[in-house]
C-alpha cells in the first residue's frame, strides 16, 4: 500500500493525554489516508472516546500532535472546525426540531447559504427518500432513522473528514447494516472516516483499524491483517487475546 | 450565529406550554399583586374607650370617623368589654383616651393616649396605629396650638400618598421575573445543550463560544424585554400607577440589569452539569434572595446589621431602587449612577467569570 505522506488525511504522532496522575491515552501514533474507514475499536475507558475527543479540539493533548489536512488541530482549531463533521454518540438531532430545520440549522453554522440548504436538504431527501419525514418533528422518528439523519447531518457540509461516536449503539442490526452503507458510500466520495465502535463484527467493516487498551493502541493494521497477527479467526478472539495479556501482566 | 437564534427561537415556541408560563405569569402576578394582596386600608372598624366626654375627645373621634380609613364601631368606658370584639376580629384597633384631656394639657401634664393594635398582623397593626397618631395630634394641636405647637407631628407619605401597595409591587414583580426569565431559563438552557450532548456537537463546529452564548440569550432577552413592558402597560393603565421618570433611561437600567441577569445564568451554566441542578441553584442562589433581600417586600433598613450588607450583594436591590426613583420619585441618572455603576460592575465579573470557566472546560 502506497503511504505516501501527502495523501494522508490524518496524521497522529505521540499523542497523550492525562488526566492528573491517570494517563487515558498513552503515546499512540496512527496514520489515516483519504477516503479511508478507520475503525478506533476498545472496551469502555480503553481511551478512545478521549483520543477522538482530542482529534476533534475538544480536548487539548498533554503531549504530541494530531494533524487534519495538514493542520495542527491543537493550534489551529477554528481552521480545523471547518474540516471535520461529528456526530456524537449521546446526542444526534434537537428532538424537538423537525428534520428541515435541524439540516437548516447545522448547515447555517456551518455557513452555507440558505440556497445551498435548501438544494442539498432536496437532492438528499430524493436521493434517500426521506421527503415526507422532513417535516416531522425528529422525536417522532424511531432511532434508526435518527442514527441516519444524524449521519447526514454531520456530513452535510462536505467536510473532509467526519468523525462519529459510537454511531450505531442501540440500534437494530438491520439498521446498522443500512448505515454502515451510508459510510460506504460517503468514503467512496472520498470523505474520510473516523468510527469507534464496540461492536466487534464492525471492525471488519473498516479498511484499517487499531484496537485500544489501557490507553495504548495493541492491534494496528487492516482487519485481515490484524487477525493474521494474532492467529485468531475473528475479532472476539484477538479481544480476548489482548486482554489476556493483560492480564498476565497485572 | 442567526442560525443560532433562530433555533432558539423556534425551541422556544416548539413548547407553548412553558411559553404560556413565561408570558403569563408576569400577568398573573402583577395582578395578584395589584389586586388582591392589597394592604391598603378602608373603613377599618376600630373602638373607642373612654371615661369622660369632654369637647376635645369629641373632637378627635369626630375626625377618626371621618377619616378614610376608620370607622368608630363602639364607644366603651371599659377596655375589658372590648376583648371578645378584639377575638372575634370585629374591631381591629382601639383608641383608649384619658380623662379629663383638655384639662390636663392647660396643665401641661403628661397625656398618654394608648392605642392597642392587632398585631396578628403586624404590619396593617402598624399602619393604622400611623394613621391614628397623626389624626390624633393634629386634632389636638389645632385645638390647643399653643400647648402642642412643639409635638405636632404631620406624616405625610411622600410620593406614594395613598401607600398604594401596587406601586410597590410592580418593581419587584419585574425584578423576580427578569431575574427568572434571564437567569434561570439562560441557565438552564444552556446546561441541557450540555446534558444533551448537543454542546459537544457545538463547541466542535466554527461555532465560537461567545457566538453560542449570544445566539442562546439574544432570544431571551427579547422575552424579558416583551415582559417588562407587559408589566409596565398593566401597571400604568390598569393600576393608574405613575410615571415620573424617564422612559429611555429606564429601558436602558433594565436592558443592563437583562445583563446582569443572563450573565449570572451563564455563569451558573458553566458551575453545574444538570438542569436539575441548574434550576436548583438558580432558585435558591436567586430566587430567594431577590424576594427577601431585594428590600421590596422587606425593608433592608429594618433588617439585621450583617444581613443589610448581604443585601449589598444583591443585584436585585439595586435595581430596585433605580426602578423605584425612576418611576414613582422621576430621579435621573445624577442620583441613580451609583446603583447603575454597581450593576454594570458586577456584569461585569460575572461575565469575565464565566468566560474563564467556560475556556477551562474546553481545554
Amino acid at each position: 500500500m502506497n503511504y505516501n505522506t501527502n495523501n494522508l488525511s490524518i496524521k497522529v504522532e505521540n499523542l497523550e493525554r492525562r488526566f492528573g496522575n491517570f494517563t487515558a491515552v498513552n503515546k499512540i501514533s496512527f496514520s489515516v489516508r483519504r477516503g479511508e474507514i478507520f475503525g478506533l475499536l476498545g472496551a469502555n475507558g480503553a481511551g478512545k472516546t478521549t483520543t477522538l475527543r482530542m482529534l476533534c479540539g475538544l480536548l487539548a493533548p498533554t503531549s504530541g500532535t494530531a494533524l487534519i489536512d495538514n493542520t495542527d488541530v491543537a493550534r489551529q482549531p477554528e481552521k480545523v472546525r471547518f474540516k471535520i463533521g461529528y456526530m456524537s454518540q449521546r446526542f444526534s438531532l434537537y428532538e424537538d426540531l423537525t428534520v428541515w430545520e435541524n439540516f437548516r440549522f447545522y448547515g447555517g453554522v456551518y455557513g452555507m447559504s440558505a440556497k445551498d440548504i435548501r438544494k442539498k436538504f432536496e437532492d438528499l431527501s430524493q436521493r434517500l427518500n426521506f421527503g415526507e419525514q422532513a417535516d416531522r418533528l425528529t422525536r417522532d422518528l424511531p432511532l434508526g432513522w435518527k442514527q441516519k439523519l444524524a449521519f447526514m447531518v454531520a456530513a452535510f457540509h462536505n467536510p473532509p473528514v467526519i468523525f462519529l461516536d459510537e454511531p450505531t449503539s442501540g440500534v437494530d442490526p438491520m439498521v446498522r447494516r443500512q448505515f454502515w452503507d451510508l459510510i460506504y458510500e460517503s468514503a467512496l466520495a472520498g470523505t474520510t472516516i473516523i468510527v469507534t465502535t464496540h461492536y466487534l463484527d464492525e471492525a471488519m467493516y473498516c479498511d484499517r483499524l487499531a484496537i485500544m487498551a489501557e490507553g495504548s493502541i495493541k492491534a494496528y493494521g487492516t482487519p485481515a491483517g490484524v487477525l493474521d497477527e494474532f492467529k485468531a479467526v475473528n475479532m472476539q478472539e484477538v479481544f480476548l487475546k489482548i486482554a489476556g495479556k493483560e492480564a498476565l501482566l497485572q | 450565529m442567526k442560525a443560532f437564534i433562530i433555533k432558539e427561537i423556534r425551541h422556544l415556541l416548539r413548547d407553548p406550554r412553558s411559553l404560556l408560563i413565561l408570558i403569563g405569569m408576569p400577568v398573573a402576578q402583577i395582578l395578584i399583586f395589584g389586586y388582591a394582596i392589597t394592604t391598603d386600608l378602608k373603613e377599618t372598624d376600630i373602638a373607642i374607650v373612654r371615661q369622660t366626654n369632654d369637647p376635645l375627645s369629641q373632637l378627635i373621634i369626630q375626625h377618626l370617623d371621618a377619616s378614610q380609613w376608620f370607622r368608630i364601631k363602639k364607644i366603651e368606658t371599659n377596655s375589658s368589654r372590648l376583648e371578645n370584639d378584639f377575638r372575634r376580629g370585629e374591631i381591629r384597633m382601639t383608641v383608649a383616651l384619658p380623662d379629663n384631656m383638655e384639662k390636663r394639657l392647660m396643665q401641661s401634664s403628661p397625656l398618654e393616649i394608648q392605642l392597642i393594635g392587632d398585631a396578628s398582623d403586624p404590619n396593617t397593626a402598624n399602619l393604622l396605629a400611623q394613621y391614628a397618631k397623626g389624626i390624633i395630634r393634629t386634632t389636638v394641636a389645632q385645638s390647643f396650638p399653643s400647648q402642642y405647637s412643639g409635638i405636632q407631628v404631620t406624616s405625610r407619605m411622600l410620593y406614594n400618598e395613598e401607600i398604594r401597595s401596587v406601586f410597590m409591587f410592580v418593581p419587584g414583580t419585574i425584578v423576580i421575573l427578569l431575574m427568572l426569565l434571564s437567569a434561570i431559563m439562560t441557565s438552564i438552557s444552556l446546561t441541557r445543550e450540555k446534558e444533551s450532548g448537543s454542546m459537544e456537537v457545538l463547541l466542535v463546529s466554527p461555532l465560537r463560544p461567545y457566538e453560542i452564548i449570544l445566539g442562546k440569550v439574544i432570544p431571551y432577552i427579547g422575552l424579558s424585554f416583551l415582559n417588562a413592558a407587559i408589566i409596565l402597560l398593566l401597571a400604568r393603565f390598569l393600576f393608574g400607577m405613575p410615571f415620573r421618570g424617564s422612559m429611555a433611561l429606564l429601558l436602558a437600567e433594565t436592558v443592563l440589569f437583562i445583563a446582569l441577569a443572563l450573565s449570572l445564568g451563564i455563569f451558573i451554566s458553566t458551575i453545574t452539569l444538570t438542569q436539575q441542578m441548574a434550576m436548583l441553584l438558580s432558585m435558591f442562589a436567586l430566587m430567594l434572595p431577590t424576594i427577601l433581600l431585594s428590600g421590596f417586600i422587606f425593608p433592608i433598613e429594618n433588617m439585621p446589621l450583617w444581613l443589610q450588607y448581604l443585601s449589598n450583594l444583591m443585584p436585585p436591590r439595586w435595581f430596585v431602587v433605580i426602578i423605584r426613583g425612576i418611576m414613582i420619585r422621576g430621579i435621573g441618572l445624577e442620583y441613580l449612577w451609583k446603583e447603575t455603576l454597581i450593576l454594570a460592575g458586577m456584569t461585569l465579573i460575572f461575565i469575565l467569570l464565566s468566560i474563564k470557566k467556560f475556556k477551562l472546560r474546553l481545554e
